[in-house]
């Protein structure tokens, strides 16, 4: 069988079968009541046998919550959220203390993870080296490689753990990004944050492999709001990769991450999220409501952060990954593919905050839409008077497959620097017919040609993406595609 | 809110004086225009639109306002002799925002059919005209400055060109601002072009005297099926005048609209266009220059409707800041569900001159049809080093060089005034206004 027809084949397979991570899995799960209250941030606190600091910090979150009010900036229609209506802690670990080893961890969580396709079991570290953090619902259920990774002095394991046994880190860089007054989500994550990753990379350390968390939401009634912090010291290096899926269910899920990216002196962090949340069916019925902040505060001279996200599933996105290009030198990049089908809606792009002198920032976003989505492009370049030689160039791009979707772009520049020199380009438009023509011409039928030419228009950020992702992303636009033809 | 609130009871108190100064068509909108007051206020930085221009400050001084149509005579022959090389127009003139008078000569020549004049007097004399038109595009329905406008608007110019009629030369409409006190103007202006009519219209904003000035402006455009219209909007005011102004365009099948704001002396200014496509097969251009310096504030906000297929926008907008001024520009193109093979095109450049000078641009599109093409870009830099070193390395001084590039700078968007003598003319004040020299042409004693 030659690659072509290999390729042919997948995008066939992938086509049956729609969803493929809508599964549940039965696994006993401890949730805690729905509704949220001062009590509720105390239970989750307690449930995770926190330290009295990280309580103060969820409460002082919890109250000024209280204060803000839903932002309806967005091009977006939110349905109104009865943030009582969910429940902020699920738990499928069940036992009173983390997993030690595989053996521990419920066999059905296991079964979970492998049909994701998911490495958790270490002896696929030979096929793929990466390290994983896998977190079911609001809690981490099992970390791989910890041993390699510290030999070389890498933390990476989950925010429960790193609270407990790093606290110095945590107290220092927690919310140094994203403090907990930046917006409603924010606020919202801050108070009942649940679980997440956390990383250190040392000075000077390249980090051997790439490290990954998978995100699943797994139990009914319940919201995920996990946490990421990732801090590269001087010199060091890593690539860390993000996914999730979550099953089908009629009902919205709330999924309100924070991401905090802190990179030091000539230090360079790679962040690729590859983003299939449950979608909603066809009719635009259920799905997950996707509403993060992530940022990452370049703080080093010189210091380097790429992220690249591929977004094709949740029924609604709202979420900017931002650079603030703190450091002399510094470098922030985006690369997006966001892809919106049925009654998808996106709101997505980046914001590139300049600082610091001879700051450059890049950004390339892909916008698709088919159905009767609506996909946005939202981003913000902003230059301080510091930031003499700043250096902006972002491109976004639409796709229309269809008469009955929108695609808008919203990109906004304020520069308070003459030295600065920033550019926006965007087009939008419809598949070429020509290509399409093309294509039909060479026996290649209509729906596999578009899928050929998305993945050929989305190129430019798929090259991004480390080699396992891009891929898994590919695969993914082409089911997502599906059915766009008629 | 507190000086809207000022304003509606200015306006309870002074009803009757307003309306007896006005026309009845005119009056007619007044309580529609309280209602929409009320609701909105004036427009503030709080909102997204309003974000670098919070217009509704402008509107806290205690203005003048001359609502009992006191005659405030201005010696036009004085004050204005300015005389466009090879641009032969007819002159209008409106002092602050009462039609002053037009020369007879022009009057007299315009083809059978037409009316340029007195808004007051046509709502007069011919009212089921200015009913149907006055008003009609106007949005009192969101904040903005078309509903404080059409509460205390009194008068205003009309031009009416009925089907099939072309007017050859270009119109003029000359406006003073002259006060003993310092003033605010409500002018309103409305264009109404027939099946297949053409027509130019030249706006020209002076300010005679150092007092201050506020002005709100609203224009309607109605422009006919097949019809043609070219308005060029040219200020050149002082330092102590604030300008802010909204265009409504509605384009019937076929019609050409161009559009030129030029912005080469203000003070405060905000300008606002909204154009609508009624018809198919139309096209819009749409450009602006913006030359400021010192503490000069120039905001133009841009919203084009894509309504119905088949039409083409294209749109240019650049800003050359220097020392404190600051710019800001927000445009929109909206392509609606079923429009289309729309082409739309937007582009703002921008070059800051100084480290206090400010740029803020935010090119919007929102698409709901996908047989489309349209794209926009936006930069703000500044002059091309490159291209600097190679006039120095030919013996260029580098103020004029400097120059030089600027001139081809903004050299682009004068380039797409359809109006030969006028591109001439604006060329020559664009250079005058970057060598540094007041903008006044020779024997004017406007602006100064």
């Amino acid at each position: 069988m030659n690659t072509e027809t290999q390729d042919n084949s997948l995008i066939r397979e992938i086509s049956a079968e729609k969803y493929r991570y809508g599964f549940t899995t039965d696994v006993h799960t401890d949730i805690i009541d729905r509704g949220l209250t001062e009590d509720t941030v105390r239970l989750i606190s307690e449930r995770k046998g926190e330290p009295e600091w990280m309580l103060e910090f969820r409460l002082k979150a919890y109250r000024h919550w209280l204060t803000m009010e839903m932002p309806h900036w967005a091009h977006l229609d939110i349905p109104e959220i009865d943030y009582q209506n969910i429940s902020y802690y699920a738990d499928p670990t069940v036992k009173k203390e983390g997993p030690k080893s595989l053996e521990e961890i419920d066999p059905q969580v296991m079964k979970t993870f492998d049909k994701l396709g998911i490495p958790l079991e270490e002896r696929l570290a030979l096929s793929g080296g990466v390290a994983v953090d896998a977190v079911m619902d609001s809690v981490s259920v099992k970390t791989t490689f910890k041993q390699t990774l510290a030999e070389k002095g890498i933390i990476f394991c989950s925010m429960g753990e790193a609270v407990k046994n790093h606290p110095d880190l945590i107290k220092q860089y927690l919310g140094s990004v994203v403090n907990y007054r930046d917006n409603f989500f924010a606020a919202l994550n801050s108070a009942v944050f649940s679980d997440g990753s956390f990383v250190y990379i040392p000075k000077g350390v390249r980090c051997p492999m790439e490290l990954s968390t998978y995100f699943r939401i797994n139990a009914a009634g319940t919201g995920q709001f996990e946490r990421t912090l990732i801090v590269a010291d001087d010199d060091s290096y890593v690539s860390y990769l993000e996914g999730c899926t979550a099953p089908m269910r009629d009902e919205n899920q709330l999924h309100a991450a924070i991401v905090e990216i802190v990179v030091l002196d000539r230090a360079e962090v790679k962040y690729s999220t590859v983003q299939n949340w449950y979608p909603g069916d066809e009719n635009g019925k259920g799905g997950v409501y996707n509403f993060v902040t992530k940022r990452g505060l370049l703080k080093g001279v010189d210091s380097k952060l790429s992220w690249t996200q591929v977004e094709t599933g949740s029924a609604i996105t709202w979420k900017y990954p931002s650079c603030v290009l703190q450091g002399d030198g510094s470098q922030g990049e985006f690369y997006s593919v966001a892809l919106t089908n049925n009654w998808q809606q996106a709101d997505t792009g980046t914001k590139m905050i300049h600082i610091g002198r001879n700051t450059k920032s890049t950004v390339i976003s892909k916008g698709i839409s088919a159905g009767h989505s609506q996909n946005s492009y939202r981003g913000l370049i902003k230059v301080g008077e510091h930031a003499d030689g700043a250096r902006n160039y972002s491109q976004c791009d639409s796709l229309l497959l269809g008469s009955d979707c929108g695609a808008h772009t919203f990109p906004y520049m304020d520069v308070k620097n003459e030295t600065a020199i920033v550019e926006h380009e965007a087009t939008t438009s419809k598949i070429s017919e020509d290509q399409l023509f093309y294509c039909n011409q060479r026996g290649i039928p209509m729906e596999q040609a578009i899928g050929l030419i998305v993945n050929g228009y989305a190129k430019e950020v798929l090259n991004k993406l480390p080699m396992e992702f891009a891929v898994e992303a590919q695969r993914l636009l082409s089911v997502s595609l599906e059915n766009t033809v008629g | 809110m507190k000086s809207a609130q000022n304003y509606i009871d200015l306006f309870k108190e002074n009803r009757a004086l307003l309306n007896h100064g006005s026309a009845g068509v005119m009056n007619s909108l007044r309580d529609a225009a309280l209602k929409s007051l009320e609701q909105y206020g004036l427009p503030h930085s709080g909102l997204e639109e309003y974000l670098h221009t919070d217009v509704s400050k402008w509107f806290e001084p205690d203005w003048g306002m001359n609502l009992a149509r006191l005659d405030m005579p201005v010696d036009f022959a004085q004050a204005f002799k300015c005389s466009v090389p090879n641009l032969s127009t007819q002159l209008y003139f409106l002092a602050n925002d009462t039609f002053a008078s037009s020369d007879t000569a022009a009057k007299n020549s315009l083809p059978e059919g037409v009316f340029a004049g007195s808004l007051k007097e046509a709502a007069a004399q011919h009212s089921e005209l200015v009913e149907k038109f006055y008003g009609r595009l106007a949005d009192m329905d969101r904040p903005g400055i078309a509903a404080i406008n059409t509460l205390f608007a009194q008068d205003g110019f009309l031009l009416y060109v009925p089907d099939e009629v072309v007017l050859e030369k270009p119109l003029q409409l000359i406006t003073l601002l002259s006060s003993k006190v310092d003033l605010m103007v409500n002018r309103r202006i409305l264009v109404v072009l027939g099946r297949s009519a053409q027509a130019k219209l030249l706006l020209c904003d002076h300010a005679l005297a150092a007092n201050q000035y506020l002005t709100t402006q609203v224009t309607e455009v109605f422009a006919g099926e097949n019809s043609s219209f070219e308005l060029y909007d040219l200020e050149e005011t002082h330092y102590a005048n604030r300008r802010t102004s909204e265009l409504y365009v509605s384009q019937e099948a076929d019609s050409n609209v161009e559009i030129d704001y030029v912005t080469l002396h203000n003070g405060q200014t905000r300008n606002t266009v909204f154009s609508t496509f009624a018809g198919r097969g139309s096209n819009l251009s749409l450009n602006g220059i913006a030359t400021i310096d010192k503490e000069q504030h120039v905001d133009n906000m841009t919203f084009v409707d894509h309504r119905v297929s088949d039409c083409t926008s294209n749109e240019l907008f650049k800003y050359v800041l220097d020392d404190s001024a600051s710019g800001a520009f927000a445009g929109k193109v909206l392509v609606r569900h079923g429009a289309q093979h729309t082409e739309s095109q937007q582009t703002n450049r921008n070059i800051c001159l100084t480290r206090q000078a400010r740029m803020f641009t935010q090119p919007q599109l929102e698409i709901y049809a996908d047989d489309v093409k349209c794209s926009h870009g936006a930069t703000v830099g500044q002059l091309d080093d490159k291209a600097m070193f190679y006039m120095r390395q030919r013996g260029i001084p580098e103020a004029e060089a400097r120059m030089m590039l600027m001139q081809a700078f903004v050299g682009e968007v004068i380039g797409r005034v359809s109006l030969e003598p006028l591109r001439d003319r604006l060329n020559r004040l664009v250079e005058k206004r970057f060598r540094g020299e007041l903008t006044q042409c020779e024997g004017c004693r406007a602006c100064r």
